[in-house]
């Protein structure tokens, strides 16, 4: 790992300063990403401001929204009794990411602002448009059994990994950031975007933003919900595709519905279309099929991945179920 | 989980003693947290690499099994790294070095985390546990009694993380059943295939009831 400057800060105020100040440094919070990333040299800043110290690590109720502040650890934000009444899919789908040691050391602005695992990212010595714009796509022609399957682009095909974001999107939360011009409120599906002919943008964050918490508005998803993630083993790898489901029912009628998956595209992928179709329905295993079938006109696939064609469908028929408890 | 006092503890191999004085000694101390990229730059340059290398080091203080130690570090050093290469504490492993094995875990703060993906210099102030820092005197730590009592390992090189993890595991209060022990166990990786035996080892330390 190249060498670099190392300096702290203790406010919102100073961090968003210390980073205009220079072009050539980056945050760090719970660094699980950023060391490796550097430790690879896929990114090389010359400073690292440490904004570990600013206090934004509370998990509260604000008005009848959930905030979470960007400094609360995964495992503290899984374990939180508000959380787990209130919000039960959020806890779900994060103690499905990574281990309990990454979690204690991760965040959730950090989870949001990790990079994807596609391993042509990773090798600074294979093509990669979101590394290094222009060098082209290893994947699109190589090895892309982990890639994207919805919304990808000629330059990129590659997954955001977050488990936590897809049940974000899901819950309809809003991310909120500071800037030099003050602070800015993101709804959490236009945070994350489609790569197009920019996959080196993650986001829509601005330099110089950062993210401060994420709002949750109150809602009816308590009992039926589940997360569902499909990966290599049972636990601890990223997901092949994951599935979110929040479902408020009166009894066997579905009257709202929440959906959204993981492992499948540059962003939390939400599916309004079979969200529309699922509203006011019974809840069958047709049903639910069909809900599925609908999202699945848009899907490509890229060779070594054509499995998750057959895959996503069957997830999201299968977390319905468990989530309906038909499972 | 030591009966060790805590005590002002000078590097072991000593080396930094004269990084120190010169430290001291600089009136340009206080420039020293934030090292001017410019002078890394001189480094790369070839420029009296000894010089450079002072200049690169911000200082830190940090407990380590109870024993505090002053130090000055590269801020591009990792705690794993800190404790192995500086501070001879070479029972905490170096498996993969990018958080995919669990080798490397320590408890910092009496959580478990990857020391690996942990810069040293972020740990200034912190409290660090490594499998060094559970024994008292010869008796052994009930984990590391379990995990021979139940053959938890082969060939031993994940053992110090699984143990360290094994601790956390039953202190988080997610050991109450085999199935949740395998869940909560699955980020330190055991290539011997060890996994059946350490479950039975956590599983026991949780029925035992001892205090962790």
């Amino acid at each position: 790992m190249i060498n670099f400057d190392y300096i702290k800060v203790t406010s919102v105020d100073a961090a968003v300063k210390a980073i205009i100040k220079d072009n050539k440094s980056q945050w760090i919070a719970g660094g699980t990403n950023l060391v490796d990333l550097m430790k690879k040299g896929v990114v090389e800043p010359e400073k690292l401001i440490d904004i570990t110290n600013v206090p934004l690590k509370d998990i509260r109720k604000q008005g009848t929204q959930l905030h979470i502040g960007a400094l609360a650890l995964n495992s503290d934000v899984a374990e939180n009794e508000l959380v787990r009444n209130e919000y039960p899919l959020l806890s779900l789908a994060l103690k499905s990411g990574a281990s309990q040691q990454i979690r204690n050391m991760a965040t959730v602005g950090g989870n949001m602002m990790q990079r994807t695992r596609c391993p042509y990212f990773y090798n600074i010595d294979m093509p990669c448009n979101k590394r290094s714009p222009g060098s082209g796509c290893g994947a699109l022609k190589g090895f892309n059994r982990m890639h994207a399957i919805f919304g990808g682009s000629d330059k990129c095909i590659a997954v955001h990994p977050s488990d936590m974001c897809v049940a974000l999107v899901a819950l309809d939360a809003t991310v909120v950031v500071t800037g030099s011009k003050g602070e800015r409120r993101i709804p959490f599906n236009n945070f994350h975007r489609l790569p197009g002919d920019n996959p080196q943008k993650d986001n829509t964050l601005e330099r110089g933003e950062l993210i401060t918490g994420v709002l949750i508005p109150e809602n009816s998803f308590k009992q039926y919900v589940h997360y569902l993630k499909l990966r290599d083993r049972t636990s601890y790898a990223f997901a092949l595709v994951s599935v979110a489901v929040a479902l408020n029912m009166d009894g066997n009628t579905i009257r709202d519905a929440r959906l959204a998956m993981g492992g499948v595209a540059h962003k939390p992928w939400r599916l309004t279309e079979a969200e529309k179709f699922l509203r006011n329905k019974t809840a069958s295993e047709s049903v639910f099929k069909q809900a599925a079938q609908l999202e699945m006109k848009n899907a490509r696939a890229y060779g070594h991945n054509n499995f998750k064609l057959k895959l996503a469908p069957n997830a999201i028929v299968d977390a319905l179920k468990t989530a309906v408890g038909k499972n | 989980m030591s009966d060790k006092k805590n005590e002002n503890h000078e590097d072991p191999i000593g080396r930094n003693e004269a990084r120190r004085d010169f430290l001291k000694q600089s009136s340009l101390i206080a420039a020293l947290t934030v090292v001017p990229g410019t002078l890394v730059k001189a480094a790369g340059n070839g420029m009296d690499e000894k010089i450079a290398e002072y200049f690169e080091k911000v200082p830190l203080s940090i407990e380590v099994n109870g024993t505090t130690h002053k130090l000055t570090i590269e801020p591009r050093a990792t705690l794993l790294d800190l404790l192995r290469e500086q501070l001879a504490l070479t029972g905490t492993k170096k498996g993969c070095d990018h958080g995919q094995c669990g080798a490397c875990t320590v408890h910092v703060n009496g959580r478990r985390v990857l020391s690996c993906l942990s810069l040293a210099v972020m740990q200034d102030g912190k409290k660090i546990t490594t499998i060094e820092g559970l024994a008292t005197g010869d008796k052994l730590h009930p984990m590391q009694e379990a995990f021979i009592k139940h053959d938890g390992f082969q060939c031993g090189y994940c053992t110090p993380g699984q143990i360290m993890s094994g601790i956390a595991c039953i202190k988080e209060g997610h050991a109450n059943s085999d199935d949740e022990i395998r869940e909560y166990m699955s980020g330190n990786i055991c290539r011997c295939g060890a996994y059946p035996n350490i479950v039975k080892a956590v599983a026991d330390v949780k029925k035992g009831g001892h205090t962790l």
